[in-house]
């Protein structure tokens, strides 16, 4: 077949044409806003004069929230590694026959809408369910303790929604290992411990990265578990900026922090990226 | 070689000589859910040796390799080294190393790192020279920082090896080690494998299913089918007299006849017994007759067959067969094979090398043929002619 010299470019319009659609026009206009005067309103109209000043306001108004949802997502990220590394570990590795079976279960919480799974925990942690009072019979949490309403309740919250997305690049990568480089660790000395060390977990590095980027980010800009599993207390950036959009209508403050928040995700990211140095990410 | 390879080489015999010990396998078995893999297998082998293991795939060689190098875990039965019981040791205790059938090589870590892998796990002081001396051993000193997916398969073996033989281990065992390469680089390499072993005088215990591999290398070889040895000797022994069809067959080829006992006969050279075979008596020294009584398979090497035309003088005291046809003449060179179809139906090989005493022989010539009487041996009648024929491919 022939080619002709423009057929790449061709092929490259589709996702073009998707990305200027549905990225770079709303991410302009998302810029824009962040730049509207704030004394403008639903009723006086608004206009883009450049305001720079809006970032530094919606930081020092809102820096604790921005704090705290980077700092939730850090935890539940940290959580789901862990969690998710045994589990994708236990089904590339010793699951067996019983390997496709429990992938599926990893995803069927996908067959619910996020929303009703989020509401379901609410009604699981609530002050007079099961787990309060399990909890407080075992003197673990005081007469009057509750979980709802806590940062526990909203990391458990993230942790719970997040997990697959951490468990499914872990799994790819620990599944394509080698058992041989096992066995072969093994032979040359390395003691179960240290040919985990050594050998499968490097290996599995590109399951890692990806899987803690596929948590973090999402979790950083949730706000369904806090607003759904926490009080205003453990109020996360994305609850300010939805609060901001929908019911303040400061959409100038809204759109700075949504900006900043996306800049201190980008610049993590790729200071993470830079750091773990990984060649193939997924 | 270099001088730091020799001295690498030195040292390692040096400490081989030390500690050599041989390794025991006593009644060793392994039961798979649906198949026994090794029965009741018992086997030594002495310490400095080259040992091979060969067998065709699934005649359970890999698997007793596994069991020595603690990746499989006996059914039952022993393994030694010296007096030390290993049987149940963990493979990371065990002093003995594996190089891997497709190698293995840690493909995060580089050439260099790979092959310290071991020193370091031991927590050995000066990893970095020792492995520069190990890699110039292996020739690949200028590809120390390369990853193993940017080398050869060639070049990959022979990390293996050295990533191995580091460690100076009692027993090295290779599992097929040159199997994923081609033929003339094979050839380079089981020289090259035979030189190492002899330079650093430890333990090889070698798997493969390459009959000419096991010969041009091994001091010893076993040869292994379903699960049991047929038969263990040196190369020349195993070949020059086989105990059963199987080795008969799978070390190079031999021509299988069958006939029965007729007597068993005095001589000053030793007892000698006589078969009938098809109407011809031959006879087959009696320490090569693995029968001595009923039928059985006379055999011979096709390259101990010699045919001439019809009536002309034939180097045969005692064996003496005629009424040959040639029906297949292949020239490879060095030597024709023919097929020469014998009275009783029965196509036989003779090698002969083109040494240009006369012509090769036309198809459809007629042709004595003859060998003499102590290069035969005799098996039992109740083995299978066919077992352990190789397919040509």
């Amino acid at each position: 077949m022939r080619r002709g010299r423009f057929t790449g470019y061709w092929l490259m319009l589709p996702a073009g044409l998707w990305l200027a659609l549905f990225f770079v026009i709303p991410f302009y206009s998302l810029l824009a806003t962040s730049l509207f005067d704030p004394e403008g309103s639903v009723l006086t109209g608004y206009s883009v004069d450049y305001r720079f000043a809006n970032f530094v306001d919606a930081l020092q108004q809102f820096w604790e929230p921005l704090v705290r949802s980077l700092w939730y997502a850090a935890v539940a990220t940290a959580i789901c590694l862990v969690l998710g590394y045994v589990l994708a570990y236990a089904i590339a590795f010793k699951a067996g026959r019983w390997r496709t079976l429990l992938l599926v279960l990893v995803i069927a919480p996908f067959f619910t809408s996020f929303l009703v799974r989020t509401l379901s925990w609410k009604l699981i942690l609530a002050d007079d369910g099961f787990v309060v009072d399990t909890l407080q019979f075992l003197q673990l949490l005081g007469d009057d303790g509750r979980l709802l309403a806590t940062p526990v309740a909203v990391i458990a919250g993230l942790v719970y929604n997040f997990l697959p997305f951490m468990v499914l690049p872990l799994y790819a990568s620990l599944e394509k290992i080698d058992g041989r480089l096992i066995e072969a660790a093994g032979d040359l000395y390395a003691s179960p411990t240290r040919g985990f060390l050594k050998v499968t977990l490097p290996l599995s590095k590109p399951g890692v990265v990806a899987g803690t980027l596929l948590t973090f980010i999402p979790a950083a800009g949730d706000y369904i578990n806090a607003a759904l599993l926490g009080s205003p207390n453990q109020r996360m950036v994305g609850n300010v900026i939805q609060n901001l959009f929908t019911s303040t209508g400061d959409y100038a403050a809204a759109g700075a922090l949504s900006v900043i928040l996306m800049v201190i995700i980008v610049a993590l990211v790729m200071l993470y990226i830079r750091t773990a140095g990984t060649e193939e990410l997924v | 070689m270099s001088l730091a390879a020799d001295s690498a080489a030195h040292r390692a015999s040096d400490r081989s000589q030390g500690e050599g010990r041989s390794l025991r396998l006593t009644a060793l078995t392994k039961e798979f859910a649906t198949f026994t893999a090794v029965r009741s297998l018992d086997l030594e082998v002495p310490a400095g040796t080259f040992f091979a293991l060969l067998g065709p795939s699934g005649c359970g060689k890999t698997t007793t390799l596994r069991m020595v190098a603690g990746l499989d875990t006996p059914t039952s039965g022993t393994i030694h080294l010296g007096d030390d019981e290993i049987t149940y040791e963990k493979p990371y205790r065990r002093p003995v190393n594996t190089v891997f059938q497709n190698y293995a090589l840690f493909p995060h870590l580089d050439i260099h790192e790979n092959v310290a892998f071991g020193l370091r796990r031991r927590k050995v002081k000066d990893v970095d020279q020792q492995v520069q001396e190990m890699l110039s051993l292996v020739e690949l000193e200028a590809q120390a920082r390369k990853k193993p997916p940017q080398m050869s398969g060639g070049q990959q073996q022979r990390v293996a090896l050295a990533r191995a033989l580091i460690n100076r281990p009692e027993v090295l065992l290779l599992d097929e080690p040159l199997g994923a390469l081609d033929l003339k680089l094979r050839r380079g390499m089981q020289i090259e494998l035979k030189r190492i072993q002899t330079e650093v005088g430890l333990t090889f215990v070698h798997v493969t299913h390459d009959q000419e591999e096991a010969m041009t290398m091994a001091d010893t070889i076993a040869v292994m089918n379903s699960g049991v040895i047929e038969q263990m000797g040196s190369p020349a022994e195993l070949y020059e007299n086989p105990r059963t069809t199987f080795v008969a067959n799978f070390l190079g080829q031999s021509n299988l006849i069958a006939g029965a006992v007729s007597s068993t006969v005095s001589s000053t050279d030793g007892d000698v017994v006589r078969v009938d075979m098809h109407g011809t008596q031959v006879s087959i020294p009696a320490d090569r007759a693995h029968v001595r009584a009923g039928d059985g398979w006379v055999g011979i090497r096709p390259e101990k067959v010699l045919i001439e035309p019809l009536g002309e003088p034939l180097d045969a005291p005692g064996n003496h067969l005629t009424g040959g046809v040639i029906t297949d003449v292949s020239f490879v060179g060095v030597s024709t094979q023919y097929l020469v179809m014998m009275p009783w139906g029965q196509e036989l090989m003779s090698f002969e090398q083109n040494t240009g005493r006369r012509p090769v022989l036309a198809t459809g010539t007629k042709v004595d043929v003859s060998w003499r009487p102590e290069f035969a041996f005799l098996l039992p009648a109740s083995q299978d002619v066919n077992a352990g024929v190789v397919e040509e491919s």
